[in-house]
């Protein structure tokens, strides 16, 4: 009886360890499945705008109709590649900058005194405070043409004509590297913060000097904090929609806006799906070497 | 306690001659850290091929003065020269100095071989000497299978020789050893003391080592300079520094010691005689002692120099009796605590000599302790 029971009701341990598994089957692989299934049905203007994927021909046929159109225009249509091209390329380069900005503060904060590290810490994660959007909108009273900016400079005499600077890609890696920097600083902290400084010692002891040692020691073996980091700017910069369409020229081309066009202004819902779709096979695999990565360290980890 | 095998072979002990220009120099230095003196006015000369210990409990400075030979410290005064260079202003990596970490500190992301051609690597050394000479060094401690090994697949035992290793390939002229054996069990480090010395005796490397644990002071050492409160307090060979310490400090520090206070009531050249109030003879001293008469001065009596038997001796001095309060069996000895009736407890170690002994001293039983009057060692402080 007891045995019979034990085979159908969890253990505790089988409850506790369920609960991330059915909060990602709730609010992620199951609007996953909706979004693929609306990608491959067709448009129509109806409640809602999609054609059903399946339909009873007669009372004993299930039709399936898949409808591939929707990928084949993703190709054919050189705007979406160019988009998706263009978001990975803003995206890299906004990451390349968070790393050179975010490196050399997570490195001072790992390194400077314990008291102060956590008030730093702190101020990395104040702008957190705010919401996104309303620290992206100041950036419009920062850059515009009759901004902080550009009235400073004009007031100290400096130029006489205001820099364009709102609308342009400027403003668009602005915006992504100032959002997206504490996403970088905090992963390279948590790594840097725990490497064992006699290692850096040891190193001058057998003749590095400490830019050599830095670049021998420190520099591998703050890696993975590197790849952790680089993927938590990089990853949700490729999908940027808001810094984009707030800050950016509105004829820049990026996958977000496109999938945001589509939804909204064409109301052609399978083909949105199909642009998201695309960009999260995107996405998946720079995630999937993340995770290859982490399992690694950790695997490192345990062993010691 | 064991000897090192040095004392065995033919003597060396370049301290006792006067020609001998010692290899390391440690004058006069003192480390600030705040108000605080980690290291006090410390002057210390190191000869070449020593293994030196600097001994003392935690905190007493020992480490400071090994991390500043190596140039992580630097001196608040004083200068440091090895080799007669000085080194006082040095960076870590221009000396010619290496230093083996308690923590080992080996590169996690480096394999053993890696690991150690670092440091030749530094130093621009060709790549097939490298490959020689770390393939001579693995094999020296050991290792030579393990080369291609990541240092989290090694035991504890393994790593202390990746970092011995590491620390010896470059031919430092001196080499710092900071606990080298304190994260080992108790097989292990016995069995690397010699595995040191004979390394040690191979290379012809000076080796200064910091350690807490008296015996591997002791096992390791041709000198021991005990360390308290950041200041030497004796510098001696091992068995100097056991039979004839300078302090009750170093007497208690090292070994266990029955401490006698008492007063001097004869002070000749060739012998003294103390009045010790919790014994019933006075303690006789077969040698002269520098004190005045009168002077409160401290008798200290090893436990293995006392003997105990169950008649009273004939001797009028160096005698006390009292009562067996308890007794361990450790194997090869016995301690014995014994309650003299002044209230203060001695304790004795014996030889087990015989296997069967039926007739040994028993718990509660009246005994007679007595010592020869050579033994006592008289420390004024």
């Amino acid at each position: 009886m007891k045995r019979w029971l034990g085979r159908w009701v969890p253990s505790g341990r089988t409850l506790v360890t369920s609960v991330p598994y059915v909060w990602l089957l709730l609010f992620f692989l199951i609007p996953f499945v909706i979004v693929l299934k609306i990608s491959f049905s067709a448009a129509q203007i109806a409640m809602p705008p999609y054609e059903p994927l399946f339909h009873w021909a007669s009372a004993q046929v299930l039709q399936i109709q898949l409808n591939l159109g929707n990928f084949a225009f993703l190709v054919e249509d050189n705007l979406y590649i160019k988009a998706y091209l263009n978001s990975i390329f803003v995206a890299g380069v906004s990451t390349l900058l968070c790393l050179l900005i975010g490196y050399p503060i997570a490195y001072s904060m790992a390194r400077s005194n314990p008291s102060t590290r956590n008030i730093l810490l702190l101020l990395v994660t104040l702008p957190f405070f705010t919401s996104f959007l309303l620290r992206v909108y100041a950036w419009i009273g920062i850059l515009k043409n009759n901004g902080l900016i550009n009235n400073t400079l004009m007031s100290f005499g400096l130029i006489d004509q205001p820099i364009q600077m709102l609308q342009t890609d400027f403003a668009v890696y602005v915006g992504i590297v100032y959002s997206y920097l504490p996403f970088m600083i905090l992963p390279l902290y948590a790594n840097l913060e725990k490497m064992d400084l006699t290692l850096l010692e040891a190193a001058a002891d057998l003749g590095c000097k400490p830019w050599q040692g830095f670049l021998k020691i420190t520099l591998p073996l703050s890696l993975p904090g590197v790849v952790a980091g680089c993927l938590l700017v990089f990853i949700p910069a490729v999908g940027e929609f808001v810094i984009p369409s707030l800050l950016g020229d509105p004829g820049m081309l990026m996958i977000g806006k496109v999938l945001w066009t589509e939804f909204f202004n064409n109301r052609d819902w399978p083909v949105a799906s199909a642009v998201a779709i695309a960009l999260l096979l995107f996405l998946v695999i720079p995630i999937m070497y993340l995770d290859r990565a982490q399992n690694a360290e950790s695997a490192e980890g345990a062993r010691k | 306690m064991a000897t090192s095998p040095r004392a065995t072979q033919q003597k060396f002990e370049p301290w006792t001659d006067p020609e001998a220009k010692p290899y390391v120099r440690i004058e006069k230095v003192t480390k600030k850290f705040g108000d605080f003196f980690a290291v006090d006015d410390v002057t210390l000369h190191i000869y070449k091929k020593e293994i030196f210990c600097l001994l003392g409990a935690s905190g007493c400075g020992k480490t400071t003065l090994l991390r500043m030979l190596a140039g992580f410290e630097r001196p608040s005064s004083g200068k440091i020269f090895i080799d007669g260079v000085d080194m006082t202003a040095i960076p870590p990596y221009e000396r010619p100095v290496n230093m083996m970490f308690q923590s080992y500190a080996i590169f996690p992301h480096m394999t053993v071989e890696q690991n150690v051609a670092f440091g030749l690597k530094q130093e621009g050394v060709a790549k097939p000497e490298i490959v020689q000479r770390v393939g001579d060094m693995l094999e020296l401690v050991k290792l030579g299978q393990f080369a291609k090994r990541k240092p989290h697949q090694l035991s504890g035992g393994q790593r202390q020789r990746v970092a011995l290793a590491r620390s010896l390939v470059k031919k430092p002229k001196l080499l710092l050893l900071d606990e080298p054996l304190a994260a080992l069990d108790k097989k292990l480090r016995e069995q690397t003391q010699f595995e040191l010395i004979n390394i040690q005796e191979t290379l012809g490397v000076t080796f200064i080592v910091v350690t807490h644990d008296q015996e591997e002071a002791m096992t390791l050492s041709t000198r021991i300079g005990l360390m308290n409160h950041g200041e030497i307090v004796q510098v001696g060979t091992p068995s100097e520094i056991y039979e004839y310490p300078n302090s009750r400090f170093v007497a208690e520090f090292i070994g266990s010691v029955n401490m006698f206070e008492g007063k001097l009531i004869e002070d000749e050249p060739s012998y003294v005689r103390i009045e010790c109030p919790h014994l019933q003879a006075p303690i006789f001293v077969d040698h002269g002692v520098s004190s005045a008469p009168g002077a409160t001065v401290w008798a200290a009596i090893r436990p293995e120099k006392i003997t105990v038997s169950r008649e009273k001796p004939t001797d009028a001095d160096n005698w006390a009796s009292g009562v067996v309060r308890d007794i361990a069996y450790m194997g090869d000895v016995s301690i014995y605590l014994l309650k003299l009736d002044s209230g203060k407890v001695v304790r004795v170690t014996q030889p087990n000599v015989y296997r069967h002994a039926d007739d040994r001293v028993t718990w509660d039983e009246r005994v007679y302790l007595h010592w020869h009057s050579s033994s006592p060692v008289v420390v004024t402080k």
